[in-house]
């Protein structure tokens, strides 16, 4: 068993249960994968493996020195690569070895890792759902904060008050999605409901925690 | 939709379902569930609308029942759906017949297509 897979996301669907219930399902591209390198307590100081996603890479997008890393595992075209750790149990893979969606069976839990999208420099109702005053019936308070605290006393604005700022492109995991469907021969896993980021991002699929 | 890897997983899925347009009259069969027993129930009417596409396409489907107007919206490709017939074909000049709901006997008649 493998720890994870890198992927990319195909975009969303649904699908039918035979009980005909609806599930929305992302489709993720997940695997050819290939591990760069293993590293070990004695070299490295911890268990881990080193794992690229496998696509098509121009040449010249890859840096020499990366060129070099990866040429040792006999991968050819990786530009995402990300470590996992290994635990008690999980597969002793070696450099080269690839891992593929079949890793993954419908009704496995797992915790898909990914970059949201960026929203730019976002009010206060987007980026911390506050609930901005009423839209019409003289109302002349539409999206605004609100009072941001006291006045002559503290004569500040505490630090870490919700403000307007810059929302997005963060690192988000969603915990616990159901795998409903394997397609092992484009290696594409269903996962249940929503996926952080945009289509065509790269995720990071583990076995699920709890 | 122009990604081949999501059109493959939508066709796949997809379940066979005759032509048909807005306008057009139908029966659609429907999977009910009694306890253990499974039985069909026929609802027939008229298509007034065709929404969204690939697996999450639904039909409303509205007819007179007793004088009472009812429509039911199915999902096209849902596994509920035993299947449709097409009973009559109808001339209509736009995707949605929601004009239809305000018009009685006579004038809610729709000519067949040719």
């Amino acid at each position: 068993m493998s720890p994870g897979i890198l992927g990319k996301k195909i975009g969303m669907t649904q699908v039918f249960r035979p009980d005909g219930q609806v599930v929305p399902v992302t489709l993720l591209k997940a695997g050819p994968c290939v591990v760069v390198q293993r590293k070990t307590p004695v070299l490295d100081g911890y268990d881990a493996v080193q794992v690229g996603f496998l696509e098509y890479v121009k040449a010249s997008r890859i840096n020499k020195p990366q060129t070099g890393h990866l040429k040792k595992a006999g991968a050819d075209g990786v530009r995402f690569q990300r470590e996992f750790r290994l635990k008690a149990g999980d597969d002793d893979l070696k450099a080269g070895d690839r891992i593929l969606a079949d890793q993954f069976k419908p009704q496995d839990k797992v915790d898909v890792t990914g970059i949201s999208k960026g929203r730019g420099f976002a009010g206060f109702v987007k980026r911390h759902h506050f609930r901005g005053g009423e839209g019409s019936h003289g109302s002349m308070f539409h999206r605004a904060p609100g009072s941001i605290g006291a006045s002559s006393y503290p004569s500040r604005v505490f630090p870490g008050m919700k403000s307007a700022g810059h929302m997005g492109t963060d690192r988000v995991t969603v915990r616990n999605l159901e795998v409903v469907q394997v397609d092992p021969e484009d290696n594409v896993i269903m996962v249940k409901g929503a996926v952080p980021g945009p289509n065509g991002g790269y995720v990071v699929l583990r076995r699920a925690k709890r | 939709m122009n990604n081949a890897l999501l059109t493959k997983v939508v066709e796949q899925n997809k379940r066979e379902v005759p032509e048909f347009r807005p306008g057009d009259t139908i029966r659609v069969h429907v999977k009910i569930r009694e306890g253990e027993k499974e039985r069909l129930q026929a609802f027939e009417g008229t298509v007034i609308a065709r929404k969204n596409s690939g697996l999450g396409e639904t039909i409303t489907v509205r007819k007179l029942s007793f004088g009472q107007g009812v429509e039911r919206i199915f999902p096209v490709h849902a596994p509920v759906i035993d299947h449709i017939d097409v009973i009559r074909t109808g001339k209509a000049r736009r995707a949605k017949l929601y004009y239809l709901r305000a018009l009685r006997g006579k004038a809610a008649r729709l000519k067949e297509r040719v």
